[in-house]
């Protein structure tokens, strides 16, 4: 076992995991807004699918990486303004309603891809902020402090996710809004608003990690790429109880998990990828049957709001 | 006398006229959402610079009028009916079984493994009847832990059957590279064929598989089961209200399991017919992913096992037929995808629609309302 843990492993497993941590992170944050508020937003594979599609164009045609990353929030939000409509105007079921987006965006995108994505074209390498001074660190310091500035910016926004619900007035509404909406509604707030803002900020940071999977973590994209990483998103909120911290600690686990098949390569030790493929999933399972029974929900979550219904 | 006769008369076809508006109701709420979807989904093929018309035409063509193309959907109806039956068990429960593709994928890796060996060693009569029974078997034992999860903590089961899925298609993956795999066929990892003679016989005069009638026979027996017999209404009552099944004195928690497992079984079921009918074995890395495309036809078809049938015949044609027409507009063949999430928006909105209608109010939201009638009032 010791060349497991040899500097290149390490830094394979570490770097790969930022990577495939951060769409997670950004999704993941994403949904634990809309569930605190009481939407159960199954259509964010969707949102993250048209965010990297659109993100991608973007970067590609402008050949600014930041056109695409505003390209991909703007898909994702194109996709929460339906769900905003649908689930929390009119009340529809939001289960249905975020298969369907799913369903549609998976469709569009890889028929968008097929008609005009037909050279498939490539984007170069991005551009990287190195932190000075914390680069420097041995073993690690290169790989973690070396990242696109999304990267931080993620990183502010968690802090900031963190500070909203704890300690301003739209986090509480938030929190209201999905535990007991009537209580918002009696106290003059607006629950269809307060849920309306929760979800269009989920389809933006949904599309921001679709838009930062394609555009830094695969340079291209392909059809189904976010293969299920809006719905492990999905678990990482509900375990983490919407707590921003916790969810950084699961989309960083999860995305070690999913990078390890790299890492394991580099450290020349065969596991069938099969088997490395399945383990964010086993993952998950395992947390979930070890702690099932603390995953938090709100309580009004999945619900829409009928103003004087009982 | 004849007043009672006209009364009588008036009543018999005052409940004929409810029972049409009824049905044509109904009908508008089910056949709508897909015209619907169509319109849109051309309108998206127009933007995509491809002939709508053509398209929808080479779909019939391949579905429909092609030489083989009405046996080739007849075929395909076996597995999505199967599946469809087994999402209405789940449905009326008011349980989300997601993972279709995990349960089915398992199901067909298990029976084109262990098929031909079987098929050796015993009569083809009874090793087609057992692989039936394996598939059925190994469907239920992938909604274990979901339906475990539900009914112990109530972790929500959309969640865990689709993360349940991921796995599955990579665990029967790992079983056909692994110890199912048959070294002497092709460089791709596949399991051993199944001889095209010792399969599902095809119905006489046709080239299609007796699967279809298996699954036909599930439908009517699904619908039976739900609608006749006790456990049917525990289901429902379960589905309604869960609740009041506990007040009534059920188990919920057995009954989530169960009902679960009965899905999983049925959907089980689906992939023996696909593999023991039509494919004879599993290549790796194969999914159909008929999963989430049969789900909103289950409530187009409101829940009725039987009623189901003909929107899975018009998704088979979709299926089969889109084949052909992707290729000759030459474009990845998920356009099905977008036609299925297109139907659900669709159903939802008519369905808010329709409850509009029924409660007597407006189609217009309160808010558009409010607003309307503000401007009236200069």
């Amino acid at each position: 076992m010791s060349k497991v843990l040899t500097e290149t492993f390490l830094t394979a497993l570490v770097a790969g995991g930022l990577l495939a941590g951060v769409p997670l992170l950004l999704a993941a944050l994403g949904e634990s807004i809309s569930e605190r508020a009481g939407v159960l937003n199954i259509g964010l594979e969707g949102m993250m699918l048209l965010g990297g599609y659109v993100g991608f164009s973007g970067a590609l045609y402008s050949g600014f990486t930041w056109v695409g990353f505003a390209a991909g929030i703007g898909a994702g939000m194109f996709v929460a303004v339906f769900m905003a409509v649908l689930c929390v105007r009119l009340g529809l079921d939001q289960i249905v309603v975020g298969i369907a987006l799913t369903l549609a965006a998976e469709g569009l995108t890889s028929l968008l891809h097929g008609a005009i994505l037909t050279e498939r074209p490539r984007l170069g390498a991005v551009e990287l902020v190195t932190i000075p001074g914390l680069s420097g660190i041995p073993v690690l310091g290169r790989s973690v402090f070396s990242q696109h500035l999304v990267v931080y910016l993620t990183l502010g926004l968690v802090i900031f996710t963190w500070w909203l619900f704890r300690s301003t007035n739209a986090g509480l509404n938030l929190r209201a809004a999905g535990d007991k909406p009537s209580a918002l509604d009696a106290a003059g707030v607006s629950v269809v608003a307060t849920r309306t803002w929760a979800v269009l900020a989920t389809g933006a940071l949904g599309g921001l990690g679709g838009a930062y999977l394609a555009i830094v973590g695969a340079g291209t994209f392909e059809p189904f790429m976010t293969n299920g990483a809006g719905f492990i998103a999905i678990v990482i909120a509900m375990l983490a109880r919407a707590r921003p911290f916790w969810v950084v600690v699961g989309a960083l686990l999860i995305g070690m998990s999913l990078q390890l098949q790299t890492a394991l390569q580099v450290a020349s030790i065969d596991v069938p990828i099969d088997v490395v493929n399945m383990l964010p999933f086993l993952a998950v399972i395992v947390v979930l049957l070890l702690f099932g029974r603390r995953a938090y929900l709100p309580a009004a979550l999945g619900l829409p709001y009928v103003r004087g219904s009982r | 006398m004849s007043d009672v006769a006209a009364t009588a008369e008036h009543t018999v076809a005052a409940g004929r006229a409810g029972r049409f508006a009824a049905l044509g109701d109904a009908g508008i709420r089910s056949v709508g959402p897909i015209v619907l979807a169509l319109v849109a989904g051309a309108a998206i093929l127009l933007a995509l610079g491809r002939n709508p018309i053509e398209f929808y035409g080479d779909i019939v063509e391949g579905g429909i009028t092609r030489t083989t193309g009405l046996q080739d959907s007849v075929t395909r109806m076996a597995p999505l009916l199967l599946i469809a039956a087994a999402l209405v068990v789940v449905f009326r429960a008011n349980i989300w079984n997601l993972g279709i593709d995990g349960q089915f994928l398992l199901a067909a890796a298990m029976v084109a493994g262990v098929g031909r060996d079987l098929d050796r060693a015993l009569p083809n009569g009874l090793a087609l009847g057992l692989l039936w029974l394996l598939a059925a078997a190994v469907g239920a034992v992938w909604t274990i832990v979901p339906a475990f999860l539900k009914a112990r903590y109530q972790v929500n089961e959309i969640i865990t059957t689709l993360m349940m899925t991921f796995i599955g298609i990579n665990v029967a993956n790992l079983f056909i590279k692994g110890p199912f795999r048959d070294f002497e066929s092709t460089n791709v990892p596949q399991t051993s064929v199944l001889p095209v003679e010792q399969r599902l016989p095809d119905i006489p005069g046709t080239s299609i598989h007796v699967g279809i009638v298996v699954a036909l026979v599930a439908c009517v027996l699904v619908h039976f089961v739900m609608t006749r017999t006790a456990f049917g209404l525990r289901l429902n009552v379960l589905g309604a209200n869960p609740r009041a099944a506990t007040h009534f004195g059920l188990s919920v928690p057995r009954l989530v399991m169960v009902s679960f497992a009965v899905s999983g079984a049925v959907i089980g079921l689906a992939g023996a017919a696909e593999i023991l009918g039509v494919w004879g074995y599993v290549r790796a890395d194969w999914n159909p992913a008929f999963g989430l495309i049969v789900v909103p036809l289950v409530f187009l078809a409101r829940l009725n096992a039987i009623a189901v049938i003909p929107f899975v015949a018009l998704l088979a044609v979709l299926s089969i037929g889109g084949d052909l027409a992707a290729r000759r507009a030459d474009l990845p063949n998920d356009f099905l995808l977008v036609l299925v999430g297109l139907i659900l928006l669709f159903m939802a909105v008519t369905e808010y629609l329709g409850r509009r209608r029924a409660l007597g109010a407006s189609y217009l939201t309160e808010g558009l309302v409010a607003a309307l009638r503000r401007r009236k009032r200069p």
